[in-house]
């Protein structure tokens, strides 16, 4: 296994789930406005921030992200109605979950971001990937057989 | 030693020969005082039905299966069974038509594995006098007092009220309210962990974790997990993958375990009694319960089946998740 | 017979240390609160000789919960194969009961005959196996209905007896031997007359204990002759288990802590740039056990509680000169969840002393 090989900068990988109503839009906004955004942070759409089930967020971690971000809509503003709501609920408890665990709190994080702040998509990938980055690795909930 | 009160029996016996049922779920004597089996008794064998200080499981999710079979079941439940029963309720997972509850008053359970920690090896039996438990060993009588070998969830007993029975054996026994019997010391284990640094809680968890041998006896006992196939039986999920030494394994198995049943879990228990390493599994679950009571209030499942459920119901003015990020950075 | 050794009960540390030096040591050390698992030596483990059963049993440094067999990785068209046999270490396994010691010979029936498997004999070639001498046998323990003498563990290359204050030491095998060899310095030769009567007298002690178990007279009568082959059919249609397998979870528990089960599962796990097989034991009770294409062969609880039962006190038997897969450690019948185990199988088919 070769890991952290101290000669290479640490770049980390971090999954944004993004509805597609959204956030999935501000990162096109983003893309045309010509705001930059790192390629680190790999980009999974979803249908609304509540299809992302707690699961989704360890199978991440485990397959190798360092950080996980999921950006839905402003609440109030879902396309579903009430699917921000309920995620907001649920990804709490899960984050209060992890850092129960003495998983670094740093490295999941919900935002609300519409479709028309390209602005927004772009500052908060950038603060979340210098984030990470500062961070490390991410070794507490890691799974070792997915580390070449 | 009598094992169970001749009311109780009574009451039973009365309930079959009257035809409001015909069966009643409650427990059979095992090899020595404390390997009590749960199982049902009809008519001609309700001689072998017992219960006493050593019934400690939850019966309630025995009554998914027997409520759907032909007929109408008794079952004596204890207080912290009816909520786990009420729970089921709520979820439509009981007919509830085909249950008769006999409310029977606890005293708390006894475990024979701290007894066994006390150094109280070889019990055969055990006599129990007030706060006094006199075992009977291989080598001698031993005593002790009884709050040092009650289960875990016991220690934390939410009270003495049953949540819903359609008779009680014991009705001048029923308190007004349900008061727990330490007071608010049930999440005192929580907060002890939240006041770790997180280096801290991750030592405490792998140590507690690691030692999971993924019998899956916790989500198999839990009433609140009834789902008829579990993600984790499933190998098309792709999460069944079994590879019980591994920590991310681990890690993933319980929280998403703790985490189906946030919102739905009563705290009654059983997947701390039951599991064969002795991991403070409650510890999870409550910490569940008490991020739900402080950020979307007091909520106890089971109490009410009323109730909306914190998970599927939300405010306007609900926390932002980066709460976690601002409370009691460490 | 071999020569006996002893060494006191304060210097077993520097026993421990001895043996590390040359060899991996496994042996009972405490993990949580009053319980012990198999693991490896070091000077912080708080050992803890006085426990009779760890919650797993001492069949895991032989077939161990979890292990990687064989990775692929996939680059075009192309499969390369990995092995990933772990390194198969020379190590000495520590303080194990007479019960343990009896399932190794269990465990060698399936795996060392044809198809041998290798995994599982490298360990064994590999391990030297010191056994320890109960003293206060609990009343979940019931060995003696398959014939161990807990005061004398059989099936071990070093027999030992721990006293209050020494360890008595005897190899019974070339591997023991050749382990005592090393131990030279720090084992001292026992004494004929005065030794020998210690071990004796905690023989001896132990004796009358077991005899007076509750579970003493346990007896597997039911399940013997014919039953095991041409009226098998009686005991697998038996009316006890349309009632015994009522109260049964269905969790892994018993076959987990058992130091008999050996049912594995072999699984692929794809780790995104690769695939690791690997194998892991499985338990009779899942509902997915022996699952196939067409589906799983047992498809309710009472036949996956049955299969269990059935395996132990039948099949293997049938199999294997009669010999029961169960060595009475009475795991089960401590961790069950709902307390339904071998001995309550096994009286509910009339398994007592008339």
């Amino acid at each position: 296994m070769q890991v952290n090989d101290t000669n290479k900068e640490f770049r980390p990988l971090i999954v944004a789930f993004c509805c597609n109503w959204c956030s999935y839009a501000g990162a096109d906004l983003a893309g045309s406005s010509r705001l930059s955004y790192p390629a680190d942070v790999k980009i999974i759409r979803v249908p609304c921030s509540c299809r992302v089930n707690p699961m989704f967020i360890l199978r991440a971690f485990q397959r190798g992200a360092d950080g996980v971000i999921i950006a839905g809509c402003h609440p109030g503003d879902c396309h579903y109605t009430s699917g921000n709501y309920f995620a907001r609920r649920r990804m709490t408890l899960l984050f209060s979950m992890l850092d129960y665990l003495g998983i670094e709190r740093e490295r999941t994080r919900v935002e609300w971001i519409s479709a028309a702040e390209g602005a927004k998509f772009s500052a908060t990938m950038n603060e979340f990937a210098e984030t990470i980055s500062r961070l490390g690795e991410n070794r507490r909930l890691e799974d070792l057989r997915c580390k070449e | 030693m009598q094992r169970i009160n001749d009311d109780v029996l009574n009451k039973c016996r009365d309930l079959i020969e009257n035809g409001t049922c015909d069966r009643v779920l409650a427990w059979e004597e095992g090899e020595f005082c404390y390997d009590v089996t749960p199982a049902v008794f009809t008519g001609d064998t309700l001689g072998k039905m017992i219960y006493d200080d050593f019934c400690a499981a939850n019966q309630s999710k025995y009554l998914i299966d027997e409520s759907h079979k032909e007929g109408r079941i008794a079952a004596l439940l204890k207080p912290c069974d009816t909520y786990s029963f009420n729970q089921l309720l709520k979820e439509n997972r009981i007919k509830r038509e085909n249950v008769y509850v006999l409310g029977v008053p606890c005293d708390g359970k006894i475990d024979a594995e701290k007894a066994r920690g006390l150094g109280i090896k070889g019990i055969l039996g055990a006599e129990i006098d007030g706060d006094t438990v006199a075992f009977e060993t291989i080598y001698g009588k031993k005593t002790c007092s009884k709050k040092d070998v009650l289960h875990e969830k016991c220690l934390s007993c939410k009270g003495k009220k049953h949540m819903i029975f359609d008779e009680l054996t014991d009705p001048e026994k029923e308190p007004e309210t349900a008061v727990p019997e330490n007071g608010t010391s049930r999440f005192d284990g929580v907060s002890k962990l939240e006041n770790m640094t997180a280096e801290e809680r991750f030592r405490f968890w792998r140590g507690e974790l690691s030692r999971c041998i993924r019998c899956n006896a916790c989500r198999n006992v839990c009433p609140a997990c009834s789902c008829r196939q579990c993600v984790f039986d499933n190998p098309a999920s792709g999460v069944s993958s079994k590879a019980n030494t591994n920590d991310f394994e681990e890690n993933l198995y319980h929280i998403i375990r703790a985490f189906h049943v946030a919102g739905r879990c009563t705290d009654c228990g059983e997947c701390t009694r039951v599991c064969p390493e002795n991991i403070p599994l409650h510890l999870l679950n409550r910490k569940f319960i008490k991020d739900i009571n402080e950020l979307y209030g007091e909520y106890q499942a089971g109490y009410d089946t009323a109730l909306d459920a914190p998970l599927t119901s939300y405010t306007k003015q609900d926390a932002e998740p980066g709460i976690v990020h601002e409370r009691g950075v460490r | 017979m071999s020569k006996m050794y002893k060494i006191s009960k304060e210097r077993l540390d520097e026993l421990y240390a001895a043996v590390s030096a040359v060899k991996s040591l496994y042996l009972p050390v405490r993990s949580g609160e009053n319980q012990s698992e198999f693991k490896k030596w070091s000077d912080q483990s708080d050992v803890c000789l006085d426990s009779l059963n760890t919650v797993k049993s001492a069949k895991e440094l032989f077939f161990p919960q979890s292990e990687n067999l064989i990775s692929f990785k996939v680059s075009g068209k192309d499969i390369e194969l990995v092995e990933d046999r772990d390194p198969s270490e020379p190590f000495v396994l520590f303080g194990v009961r007479a019960c343990d010691a009896k399932s190794f010979s269990i465990l060698d029936s399936v795996f060392l005959s044809d198809p041998v498997d290798t995994f599982y004999k490298s360990r064994r070639e590999n391990g030297t196996v010191v056994t320890l001498a109960c003293r206060a046998p609990e009343e979940t323990c019931f060995c003696g209905t398959f014939g161990i003498d807990a005061s004398d563990p059989a099936g071990g290359d070093v027999k030992t007896w721990l006293t209050d204050t020494e360890l008595y030491w005897e190899a019974v095998s070339e591997k023991g031997e050749e382990l005592t060899k090393l131990l030279t310095g720090i084992l001292s030769e026992a004494d004929a007359d005065a030794d020998t009567k210690a071990v004796d007298d905690l023989k001896k002690n132990t004796k009358e204990i077991l005899a007076r178990l509750p579970l003493a007279d346990l007896k597997l009568d039911y399940f013997s002759g014919d039953r095991l082959n041409e009226k098998l059919n009686d005991v697998f249609y038996a009316p006890q288990w349309q009632e015994l397998y009522k109260s049964c979870l269905g969790c892994g528990t018993c076959t987990f802590v058992c130091p008999t089960c050996q049912c594995y599962d072999i699984r692929d796990f794809d780790t995104g740039h690769g695939i690791k097989r690997f194998r892991c034991w499985d338990s009779c009770m899942y509902s997915d056990f022996t699952k196939m294409a067409h589906g799983n062969p047992r498809t309710s609880q009472l036949e996956r509680f049955r299969q269990r039962f059935m395996h132990k006190l039948v099949y293997y038997p049938a199999n294997n000169g009669g010999e029961y897969s169960c060595v009475g450690c009475g795991r089960c019948l401590a961790k069950c969840p709902v307390s339904m185990n071998i001995v309550k199988v096994i009286k509910a088919f009339g398994g007592e002393k008339a």
